[in-house]
């Protein structure tokens, strides 16, 4: 009681200069708020008004129209296509991985060499990553090369090739199922031993504990982190540069192109590409935090 | 229970082969140099190559100045909002969640477009590079200083270090920054790892960095590439090492980075 009162005495008397000292308050976060403006927030508006302008700078929906021609559509899809196949690749087998580590039954340095492991390997990428998987399956690669000595079979004759979207893909993974494996884990954690004992007691089968159980739970975190290892598929760029030096309609390959020079032959379509990459990744991003909301519900 | 362990194990057999096989294939790639017999002959070439030390030095500066740049901003900010302006959070987490919706290749477009033209011509200088860096480390900076800040309790100790006469500034580089310096070395050598290798940035603004580097070796060397991969892995083993090191024993450990 006398706290409060005491409590509320020391709010009045800081009524007074309160306007004052929120001012200054506010001070404090200027720094930050102003390189925020000035090199993500105003570099993104840019982007995204030129996308609705000509290049007389009046207002138009002509850039957005654009977009839908086949040769942009093209490289969305296959931007798209990569990232959903590497991502539903990366969220099944990173869970299993992941699992397998946790819940396997399996001594427990093996989790601990994984997340390690997992840890270095989502943070390789870019050209490196894109070295690695030459020298492995490239034309003279190690793998290609024991095909060709071991059983005399020449995997680019059979159609294969590295820097198609095969390889691409192959190539992304090793970025994906690392990531599913650390952004997975923590649920598999929360998943509690007493509801298998619960559901076995209740004469469940392993079939009917994964089925009403553990995939409902499991669910909105599969999905939100399947989204986003989409979206981090969709934004690679150095990847996709380093191993396929482009010839790849993939869209950020595109983005890239249009800042070296302009191949669209209009500057405001090049904003227009940019702007339709932000949308979906913000899509993804925004679907992935919604979900990550739901399984917090569940597992802390 | 044998039986139970046959998936688990195939699992890891499986994950085994496909991440350690592209690493022996790299090394032994790497040793191919010499006709008809292994030798460390591309890394002899790698390490004797000066344009290598330059571009790798060059990095290193590049990447310790975007920590300090970093820290900087982020540190007091988080701090500042934390005590004082708790109804700005999720501004600060909207905004460090941004970089992960804006691609790299999208923001440099952006900054290029911007910066190249009056009343601000900043791309002739590495500072809008370095700005950039700072805006993509953002993401886990954020994340990693708001979870240290959570852990500590930064009221009691900001109002000890104010009864005992500290300043502002005191307060923040002498309680707060030692208080959370296995979140900020988390932070930092994320930056590191991720800045030193960084290509789509620093080759569409043009700056003689790691990145640029590495690409221009792919296009004209057969085996020195995959001794910088294998260079490259290391380095960033021994980054993530030390921060699973730092962060033995805390829960929250931030290792993700955006995309690249």
């Amino acid at each position: 009681m006398a706290d409060k009162a005491l409590e509320k005495g020391v709010k009045l008397a800081a009524a007074r200069p309160r306007t004052l000292r929120i001012n200054l308050n506010w001070l404090g976060v200027v720094p930050f708020f102003l390189f925020s403006l000035l090199f993500l927030i105003l570099p993104s508006l840019f982007l995204l008004v030129g996308s609705f302008q000509n290049e007389a700078g009046d207002f138009t929906l002509a850039n957005i129209g654009d977009l839908f021609q086949p040769f942009i559509l093209n490289s969305y899809w296959l931007s798209i296509q990569v990232s959903a196949v590497t991502a539903l690749a990366g969220v099944i087998f990173g869970f299993g991985l992941a699992y397998a580590s946790i819940r396997g039954g399996l001594p427990r340095w093996i989790r601990g060499g994984l997340m390690t492991f997992s840890g270095v390997a989502s943070n390789f990428a870019g050209i490196p990553l894109a070295f690695a998987f030459i020298a492995t399956l490239g034309r003279t690669g190690f793998i290609t090369m024991i095909f060709k000595n071991v059983l005399g079979l020449n995997l680019y004759d059979t159609g294969f090739s590295l820097y198609t979207f095969l390889g691409l893909s192959l190539t992304y993974m090793y970025f994906q199922f690392p990531l599913m494996v650390l952004i997975i884990a923590p649920a598999i954690d929360g998943l509690k031993q007493q509801w298998r004992e619960a559901s076995e007691n209740l004469g469940a089968t392993n079939f009917q504990f994964w089925r009403y159980v553990a995939l409902p739970i499991l669910t909105p975190a599969l999905l939100g982190t399947g989204v986003l290892l989409f979206g981090n598929a969709f934004g690679a760029y150095a990847t996709a540069f380093a191993l396929t030096g482009g010839s790849l309609n993939l869209v950020p390959i595109q983005i890239g192109a249009q800042i070296r020079g302009d191949v669209l032959h209009n500057p405001n379509l090049g904003y227009a590409l940019a702007f339709g990459m932000v949308v979906i990744m913000a899509i993804s991003i925004g679907i992935s935090l919604l979900l990550q909301r739901r399984t917090s519900r569940w597992i802390q | 229970m044998k039986k139970q362990r046959f998936w688990p194990i195939l699992m890891i057999v499986l994950g085994a082969i496909y991440f350690l096989l592209p690493l022996y294939a790299t090394f032994e790639f790497s040793l191919r140099e010499r006709r008809g017999e292994y030798s460390f002959d591309s890394y002899a070439n790698v390490l004797a190559d000066s344009q290598f030390r330059d571009s790798f030095i060059y990095s290193v500066v590049l990447a310790l100045a975007t920590i300090v740049v970093s820290l900087l901003l982020i540190v007091p900010t988080a701090f500042w909002v934390h005590l004082k302006l708790p109804q700005l959070r999720p501004v600060m987490e909207f905004i460090t969640l941004l970089p992960f919706v804006i691609p790299p290749i999208v923001l440099v477009f952006g900054l290029i477009r911007i910066y190249s033209r009056p009343p601000f011509v900043l791309v002739s200088s590495p500072a809008l590079l370095v700005a950039g860096y700072v805006v993509l480390s953002f993401p886990y900076m954020y994340r990693s200083v708001d979870t240290g800040l959570r852990a500590i309790d930064v009221r009691s100790l900001t109002e000890a270090g104010q009864s005992l006469g500290a300043g502002w500034l005191t307060i923040l580089f002498r309680v707060i920054f030692p208080n959370l310096r296995i979140s900020l070395l988390n932070g930092a050598f994320l930056t590191f790892a991720i800045v030193l290798g960084e290509f789509t940035l620093a080759t569409m603004l043009n700056w003689p960095a790691f990145g640029p580097y590495l690409a221009l070796i792919g296009q004209n060397r057969a085996y020195e590439p995959a001794a910088l991969a294998i260079l490259s892995f290391g380095l960033t083993w021994i980054c993530i090492g030390l921060i699973q090191l730092f962060s033995r024993g805390s829960r929250e450990q931030t290792q993700l980075a955006g995309t690249r």
